[in-house]
């Protein structure tokens, strides 16, 4: 740009430019190709190919209980996480919007603190430990219940901030038509932070959706694990991957996740809420 | 649960404008009649199980960590107290000093160098530019860090396997191991791969700041590129940068999925702290001494994230005290700029 008096310089930088764009395109691209041609292939090899197309294999995934049980089990934990996770952190966080409890600063600061370095890879042995003397292992609610331990921090500071710019004005007036706390809440205040609400809802089921490390750490019996751990037992385990098995049921697996993170960026605009994968 | 600590980025500003709301702004009102015992009430159930979930498994790793607790064995029904012994053990133990350097090598490749700087040039092309080439990048550098991350593995494992994998087939190398002769340039790469989007969605909005019309300045001057970033954008997007780097090294460093792709083979070439930490608590069974190093961990995650949180209040009350002197058009700029923060 600085010699626009030498059209070849120019030229050539332009075309480097575009060389580089490419390979970072090819880059990201290309590990990803898998994923659109092996599911739809007759017979899927690890290669990518244009695929011998047939639908056979999702079929067959259907057939399969193991992987139909663990989009099962994953639908459960996201769900029961994403019910806990929001209406907790509504609670709270509307609690923390409109009263000034004492040191309520100062408990928000811990939490935040707490909640971006007690990660699940750092505190792996407690909580194992922790699940097993509460007769948690092997249990969807002890999975549910350290994930959602784990979220509410974050979920609390995104509905704060909403909860604090909503006018109070009609709480007040519903207050004086007698209206309690709760159903203030629910027929208020709600419909308000709608937007907040789903935000945070989005966003805890796509954590718990991908989530592999406390599944597999508190979940012992195959039957119940998620998506996230049946799809690395599926390539782990000894003998030849089955590849058809394997790609239809990944494919499936991410959809959700990319559907939603669609419908978030589509109907909310994508905010960018530093940076929370929603 | 990585990405937890993201809330810091918007949460901060949070917690930080309490006390400034109670004097400056609107006073707080109890709206809807709420009282502070219905109101403790309301926050109760969250705060239980925060305290369970996150609070009790951190004062645990503090107490596990000074025993010699196992899984199996006589310490398993009585451990006994060995205080510092695991952390002095550590300290000196080369397959955890090993593991240590790996993973700063990894948050040093993948994170610090790989992802801030694909990130930023990626944000930097995209800036001014529309159209289908830019949508279907910035859509695949997306769908990179959104699909779940056994899927991902996966692909990277077909992707790198060694008879039939694409990237053989692409570089005519048929029979390369990337897994096996370049276990830790796989993974670090991979991670370029997968957390990019983060760096480049952070840093397109930080450049988003940076008023155009100074760029255009610095160009007529003659300013070649890198002096252009170097004088007019790099300063005005030093807080970005920063922050864009302590939280994704904070992410890389617990980042677990190295196991995904790996299990931290061959013969521990890949064991990143994370994997050693649950190779040497529940593979062998040494919970006490897992715990020490888990500790480590969670002191290092501590000096990152207060680092970072120390830097975020600095800012914010650089914000405050500037719009609070006056409406000069450099305050109003500044505070625009690090509210995007």
């Amino acid at each position: 740009m600085r010699t626009p008096a030498n059209p070849a310089a120019a030229l050539l930088r332009g075309v480097g430019v575009y060389l580089l764009v490419a390979l970072t395109l090819a880059f990201f691209a290309l590990p990803m190709l898998w994923l659109a041609s092996a599911p739809f292939d007759k017979h899927p090899g690890i290669t990518v190919s244009l695929p011998d197309f047939t639908l056979a294999n999702f079929e067959r995934l259907w057939n399969n209980p193991n992987a139909v049980d663990s989009l099962a089990s994953s639908l459960i934990l996201a769900g029961g996480s994403a019910v806990l996770v929001v209406g907790l952190s509504a609670l709270a966080a509307y609690a923390l919007s409109r009263v000034h409890i004492r040191g309520r600063d100062g408990l928000l600061y811990a939490l935040l603190l707490l909640s971006s370095i007690v990660t699940g890879t750092a505190a792996m042995v407690p909580i194992f430990l922790l699940a097993a003397e509460l007769d948690l292992v092997d249990s969807y609610l002890g999975v549910v219940l350290v994930l959602t331990g784990g979220l509410l921090p974050a979920a609390i500071f995104i509905l704060k901030d909403f909860m604090d710019t909503t006018p109070r004005s009609y709480e007040e007036s519903a207050r004086v038509f007698g209206a309690s706390p709760l159903r203030v809440m629910k027929d208020i205040v709600v419909p308000v932070v709608r937007p907040g609400l789903a935000t945070v809802g989005v966003w805890t089921v796509a954590q718990v959706w991908g989530n592999f490390l406390i599944p597999f750490l508190l979940l012992r019996s195959p039957d119940k694990s998620p998506a996230a751990v049946v799809m690395y037992t599926f390539y782990t385990e000894g003998g030849q991957p089955d590849l058809a098995l394997i790609s239809t049921f990944s494919l499936l697996y991410s959809l959700p996740v990319v559907l939603m993170f669609l419908f978030v960026s589509r109907r909310y605009g994508f905010r960018f809420h530093g940076g929370i994968k929603a | 649960m990585a990405a937890t600590t993201s809330s810091a980025e918007q949460a901060a500003p949070a917690a930080d404008r309490g006390p400034g709301n109670a004097e400056g702004r609107e006073p707080e009102r109890d709206a809807a009649g709420l009282g502070r015992r219905r109101a403790a009430a309301f926050v109760a159930p969250a705060l239980v199980l925060v305290a369970l979930f996150l609070v009790l498994p951190a004062v645990w790793t503090l107490y596990l960590g000074a025993t010699d607790y196992r899984l199996t064995g006589i310490p398993a029904i009585d451990p006994s107290f060995v205080g510092f012994d695991n952390i002095t053990k550590a300290l000196g133990d080369e397959s955890f000093l090993h593991s240590l350097r790996l993973t700063l090598l990894f948050v040093l490749g993948s994170a610090v160098i790989g992802q801030a700087g694909l990130g930023f040039a990626l944000a930097w092309w995209m800036r001014e530019r529309s159209g289908w080439l830019r949508t279907t990048l910035e859509a695949l550098v997306m769908l990179a860090w959104i699909l779940p991350s056994s899927v991902v593995a996966f692909l990277w494992i077909a992707f790198l396997d060694r008879d039939g994998g694409t990237l053989n087939e692409l570089l005519r190398t048929p029979g390369a191991a990337w897994l096996l002769d370049h276990p830790m340039l796989s993974i670090i790469v991979y991670n370029i791969w997968r957390g990019s989007a983060f760096s480049m969605m952070l840093y397109s909005a930080a450049l988003g700041n940076v008023p155009a019309s100074h760029l255009e300045t610095a160009r007529l001057a003659g300013a070649s590129g890198f002096q252009q970033l170097r004088d007019v954008v790099f300063p005005r997007i030093r807080g970005h940068i920063l922050t864009n780097l302590l939280l994704i090294s904070l992410w890389t460093f617990n980042d677990f999925t190295p196991f995904l792709i790996t299990a931290g083979g061959p013969d521990g070439k890949t064991e990143t702290l994370p994997v050693h930490i649950y190779k040497t608590a529940l593979g062998s069974g040494e919970l006490g001494y897992g715990a020490a190093l888990s500790f480590l961990m969670l002191l290092i995650n501590l000096v990152v994230a207060v680092i970072y949180l120390r830097l975020l209040g600095q800012k914010n009350r650089k914000k405050k005290t500037r719009t609070a002197r006056g409406r000069s058009a450099e305050g109003a700029r500044g505070s625009e700029l690090e509210e995007s923060a």
